[in-house]
């Protein structure tokens, strides 16, 4: 690796003044992704700025009123290790837990999945069917960001020169409501997803109310299929109206062949995955206290 | 630009140390070419075969991932602080008595590992022992051997404790 | 010795190295520490195939921290030969050319200048400042393109080789052999049906966890030290020599811990190279090797083509089988095909066979063996039509090889005759075992067996033994330790000195320290050095049968040994008493043993797999796995268990998810173990095994070399369940979802 110099701010001021003033600075959460890129050339650092010592990116904060408001920086382990966490959003949970294994999940975050930017992060599909939002913070302030808008192609996001995420804002459970991320991977740990599909459902009485369906790893950035969504609302729950869904977010994938698969398995494995994820998402939607 | 090197004051195997490093050296530089702790094993340098895990502030990690400048102040442990003293840890013991050992490279990985799993689980089932150290790999046993030293390990652990 | 009865043989102590290898206090090559020491980083080709117009070193050269860097130039230049190395034959510029590349570079990854200096970063930072100038060739990837007429030739020297006659004509075909019995137009006119399948494996690493590594040290004095993690200090001894120009005297090499080899650290890589860098630095130099690097630079096993036909009559006696074979060589000669060969019907007796193999060289890392080199490319072929075979004329699988299956007296078409081998034995334990009969419940769940051979080698080893006067004894040896050789070959003393296996101090000796000792591969040390300490020790009890002999005051010839105890006249001493009173004045007992056994027993191995596939994803899942093993007789029944276990494991990995994704221009896109997919923990199930035992008619305990055999099964054990599961058969490796999803809607179709 070639040489860079490494700071740990205490504030997201003193971390954006670094950003703003050091082209070559990149932030480092985990590392997960930053020290494998660094090491292979694939992104280059002249400074590295741990964000880890700063409270509001490392934090979780939840009440039921106001939902979830999570440090961009705190590890996948604290994620899933969050009672509150678990019982209000546990799809959230279960995709913190997929990621890589324990070790990996002891150190990377969901700040870092989305700022990485890979068409296959496994959690971006779940924050944009959670309805999250970015907070990002830069030298000419605050914004909101919603999670869909964050990545602009692959390994590109809308952050600016000088902006550091700082953490993301989830609005409070409904009742009603489910959630589920199903993926493929040719192992059952440590895989890159080949395709994923990311399913938030508020159903009632046997009827969709309403519905989110993202996916992963079938397009240049984790991709929000708002039309699969939208036709379910009132629709009845049933099987005619899921296989629809995922013919259409099947439809709507734009999948490429690489390593990991081909271009017309990933848009097989969407509709199969989109299947599955609702049938789950509505099974727990039918359990969900309100 | 001058390049000067970082001090860094940490505990490793409870034991306080200093040492001067490049921030561009990760955890697992600092211990084998710095400490010269070589028990912890480079694999694949990404993360992806758990041979440099250590446990730091009481949860593993890959150490080729964490830089050797985020070990300040914190309490990292490694396979060279497993055993007690003299005295071999059930862990240890389990692995030798189960021939969870071939070549042994991935070996300080798994116990040290299975020894953060057993702090925080005591009585894990084998889907719980294999989910845990599924980011560990070992070409050589086919992992039978090893998920059985981890059994018989938390089994006497338990009994020491009741 | 062939006692039913042994005392050691057949226990299971705790091995030797123990507490050094749960502690971190065992030294694998990246390990040693040494004062003066500089890092060594190699630069290596970005192209598959390209001519090398000029090497431009000055900038690294001025590097910062920068003290030697060497390049091909740097290498003696010496005239051509052929080199007898451990794993066979190989021209001396085949072999240098692989370390550091001249002319051309053959494949991406080849090794092409190298730098040290002060630290691991400061030499790879001055590498990329080399300035290399490629004038980029097209590249062939695979045996049947490499082999049609208008291929791009990799080496304007290598003529084919046909049938032991040279042909002069430049082609990548090396080698076109052929191993012919009987008359198989004849055999297959008899066969009431025959059956022809083509096959395809890509290419698999070995996977071991450890990179290659080495030290090196060109002394003053114009020795070289290198501390080496290979499969052989004197293996490495006999390969580096020739590179270097350098007399077998002049080189020491020391082994250190291996963190597995699988046949991929047999050859060197390196050693040489950081010798070099040492020479000209005048300091002790250091070089790991990335995953990367392993993965590119090293050697993976051949990808292969393979057709296999086989006929049988309706009775299910096979009549005539044919094989043809065209391995990827890589960059340079030497396919495990011949193995591939030997091993492909070795399970069988069939009276009319015509083999044809080739070695082809393609633009990839040069291969090396792994693990039954070059055999379970051939097993997934011949094992899947015999499964074909036997479901066509209405035979239980395994009762169709016991039908045909190879026995003492059969011949095999390479041209050996078997003397005691245990091919039945293995079918009978996999045929009774629980498993196969075991309901198998549930859609999309299959069972498949197969059955595999490997040869095993002989090969020299050397032992002494050195008794202590506290009853223990120290015993030097010169196996490369790779899985707890050093305590099954101390068992197999202590079995004959009488004592327990903790009272044997086995060492693993560097190349001054030691007589010469094959390499550590080929299935050979438990049998050969433990054949080597069995001797030791005979030697040993000779020797003290001597004093014993003189503290009575009676001829040696009527002492006798047996249970521990030396007796004559009623009188008696066990062997601790008696080395207690060793009367220094005659010396120290020292035992030597030296072998090089000839007619080695192969070891036969077979699996029986459940798998579950989900048509939906293609996933295929491994339920439940028994591995059957011949061992001959296993010294340490639970490093035995973990051969079998491990090859097992590794047959899973090859059959399902390992391969090198290849881009067109020759670059291998997955070079991470994140896409390289080996199993993790939750991948496989808890192997079963079954260890069989058929003494080999030669060793003094009937040993059979048992690391081999079992990689060779399960693919196409795997391949016939998903078979059974899934109604698809599949005859490319590796069977990934996609492969298998499409299979099914081929199927369908």
């Amino acid at each position: 690796m070639k040489w860079f110099d490494y700071a740990a701010p205490r504030s997201v001021e003193e971390a954006i003044y670094l950003l703003s003033t050091r082209p070559g600075a990149r932030p480092l959460a985990g590392g997960t992704d930053l020290l494998v890129q660094l090491r292979a050339g694939a992104k280059q650092a002249d400074l590295v700025i741990d964000v880890k010592s700063i409270s509001e990116v490392n934090e979780i904060s939840y009440d039921p009123e106001r939902g979830l408001t999570l440090g961009a920086a705190v590890p996948c382990r604290r994620i899933y290790g969050d009672r509150a966490i678990r019982e209000a959003y546990p799809a959230l949970a279960e995709v913190a837990s997929l990621i890589g294994g324990t070790q990996i999940q002891n150190r990377a975050s969901l700040g870092g999945n989305l700022c990485n930017a890979a068409p296959s992060a496994d959690s971006i599909p779940v924050l944009i069917v959670l309805r999250a939002t970015c907070r990002v913070v830069g030298p000419g302030g605050a914004r909101e960001i919603e999670a869909e808008d964050f990545c602009t192609a692959p390994g590109q996001t809308v952050l600016q020169p000088g902006e550091l995420l700082v953490s993301f804002h989830i609005p409070p459970p409904e009742a009603h409501f489910g959630a589920r991320y199903v993926r493929f991977t040719p192992r059952n740990e440590m895989d890159i997803a080949v395709a994923g599909a990311a399913v938030g459902v508020l159903v009632e009485n046997g009827t969709f109310r309403s519905a989110r369906i993202a996916l992963a790893a079938v397009a240049p950035t984790p991709l929000f299929v708002r039309e699969a969504g939208q036709r379910l609302a009132g629709k009845p729950a049933n099987a005619e109206s899921i296989n629809a869904a995922a013919e259409v977010a099947r439809a709507a994938a734009k999948p490429i062949t690489d390593m990991r698969g081909t271009a017309e398995y990933r848009r097989h494995l969407c509709a199969v995955l989109t299947r599955r994820a609702l049938e789950a998402a509505i099974a727990r939607a039918k359990e969900a206290r309100s | 630009m001058t390049h000067t090197l970082t001090r860094v004051r940490t505990t490793v195997n409870e034991e306080a140390v200093e040492f001067l490093c490049e921030p561009r050296q990760s955890l697992l530089e600092c211990l084998r070419d710095i400490l010269g702790l070589t028990g912890t094993k480079e694999g694949c340098n990404d993360g992806n075969c758990g041979a440099c895990t250590v446990i730091m502030d009481g949860r593993t990690v890959n150490s080729c991932l964490v830089l050797g400048v985020e070990a300040e102040g914190r309490k990292i442990t490694t396979i060279e602080g497993i055993a007690q003293g003299s005295e071999l840890h059930p862990l240890q013991r389990a692995f030798l008595e189960n021939a969870a050992v071939q070549c042994g490279f991935c070996t300080p990985g798994f116990i040290v590992a299975a020894k953060a799993l057993l702090d925080a689980e005591p009585n894990p089932t084998e889907e719980q022992i294999r989910l845990w150290l599924a980011n560990n790999l070992c070409r050589c046993t086919g992992y039978g051997s090893i998920v059985r030293a981890v059994q018989q390990a938390a089994a006497q652990m338990r009994e020491v404790s009741a | 010795m062939k006692t039913r009865n042994y005392a050691v043989v057949g226990t299971r102590p705790i091995r030797h190295d123990g507490a050094d290898k749960v502690t971190g206090r065992a030294r694998f090559g990246a390990d040693l520490q040494i004062s003066g020491l500089l890092h060594g980083y190699v630069l290596r080709s970005p192209h598959a195939h390209a001519r090398i117009r000029s090497i431009d070193i000055r900038k690294a050269l001025a590097f910062p921290g920068v003290k030697a860097v060497v390049t091909a130039a740097d290498l003696p230049r010496t005239p051509d030969r052929v080199v007898e190395l451990a794993d066979g034959p190989v021209r001396l510029s085949h072999l240098r050319g692989n370390i550091l590349a001249s002319d051309k570079v053959l494949y991406k990854g080849h090794a092409v200048a190298a730098v040290a200096a002060v630290s691991p970063h400061v030499a790879e930072e001055a590498a990329s400042l080399i300035e290399v100038d490629y004038e980029i060739l097209p590249c062939t990837l695979t045996a049947p393109d490499a082999m049609r007429d208008d291929a791009p030739i990799l080496h304007d020297d290598i003529t084919t080789m046909e049938f032991g006659e040279q042909t002069g004509k430049v082609c990548n075909v090396a080698e076109h052999f052929r191993h012919v019995l009987g008359d198989i137009n004849q055999g297959f006119a008899e066969a009431d049906v025959v059956i022809e399948r083509e096959f395809e494996t890509a290419t698999v690493h070995q996977g071991y966890l450890e990179p290659q590594s080495a030290v090196a040290l060109w002394n003053n004095d114009g020795r070289v030290h290198i501390w080496s993690s290979s499969q052989g200090a004197f293996s490495t001894r006999d390969a580096a020599a020739p590179i270097l120009d350098l007399p077998v005297s002049r080189l020491k090499v020391t082994p250190m811990e291996v963190g597995g080899g699988f046949g991929g650290k047999i050859r060197i890589y390196v050693e040489p190279v950081a010798a070099l860098l040492s020479k000209k630095a005048g300091r002790p130099v250091k070089i790991v090797m990335s995953r990367r690097d392993v993965l590119e630079g090293t050697g993976p096993t051949p990808g292969s083509y393979v057709r296999v036909k086989l006929g049988a009559r309706k009775d299910g006696r096979l009549t005539a089988a044919q094989a043809y074979m065209a391995y990827e060589a890589g960059a340079y000669p030497g396919a495990q095909v011949a193995f591939g060969a030997m091993c492909i019907f070795a399970a069988y007796d069939i009276p009319n066979v015509m083999i044809d193999g080739f070695d082809v060289v393609v633009n990839k890392p040069s291969t090396a063996a792994y693990r039954a080199p070059g055999t379970t490319q051939a097993a997934f072929a011949a094992e899947s039509v015999v499964d074909e075979l036997a479901e066509a004329l209405g035979f239980d699988p395994i009762e169709f090889r016991l039908k045909n299956a190879a026995r003492e007296g059969t011949r095999r078409a390479d041209g050996p005759k078997y003397r005691r081998i245990g091919c039945i034995e293995v079918l009978e334990a996999m045929k009774t075992h629980p498993h196969y009969t075991a309901p198998l419940g549930g859609p999309n769940r299959g069972r498949g067996v197969a059955v595999g051979f490997w040869f095993n080698v002989g090969f020299p080893s050397s032992c002494t033994i050195s008794v202590n006067a506290d009853g223990t004894v120290n015993l030097v040896e010169g196996s490369v330790d790779l899985s707890g050789t050093r305590t099954s070959i101390a068992m197999q003393a202590a079995e004959v000195l009488g004592i327990g296996a903790g009272d044997v101090n086995p060492t693993v000796a560097d190349t001054d320290s030691i007589g010469y000792t094959a390499l550590t591969g080929g299935s050979r040390t438990t049998y050969a050095t433990g054949w080597a300490a069995y001797e030791a020790a005979q030697d040993v009890l000779r020797q003290m049968k001597g004093r014993a002999a003189v503290l009575w005051g009676i001829d040696p010839a009527s002492v006798e040994f047996e249970g521990g105890v030396f007796r004559a006249d009623g009188r008696s001493t066990t062997f601790k008493e008696l080395a207690a009173r060793l009367d220094m004045a005659e010396g120290p007992v020292i035992g030597r043993g030296a072998v090089n056994p000839s007619s080695v027993g192969g070891s036969f191995a077979g699996c029986i797999v459940d798998v579950e596939v989900d048509p939906e994803t293609g996933k295929v899942s491994i339920l439940r796995f028994t591995s059957v093993q011949d061992a001959g007789k296993a010294i340490h029944p639970s490093f035995v268990e973990g051969q079998m276990q491990g090859g097992s494991a590794q047959g899973i990995g090859w059959a399902l998810n390992e391969e090198y994704y290849m881009s067109p221009e020759g670059a291998m896109l997955n070079t991470s173990l994140l896409d390289y997919r080996m199993p993790t923990c939750v991948d496989l199930p808890m192997i079963d095994t079954v260890i069989v035992e058929v003494p080999d008619p030669d060793h003094p305990f009937g040993v059979r070399g048992v690391g081999e055999a079992n990689i060779v099964p399960p693919p196409a054990a795997i391949a016939n369940g998903i078979h059974r599961a899934a109604g698809i058969r599949l005859r490319r490796l590796p069977m990934n979802p996609p492969v298998v999803v499409e299979a099914i809607w081929n199927r369908r179709a």
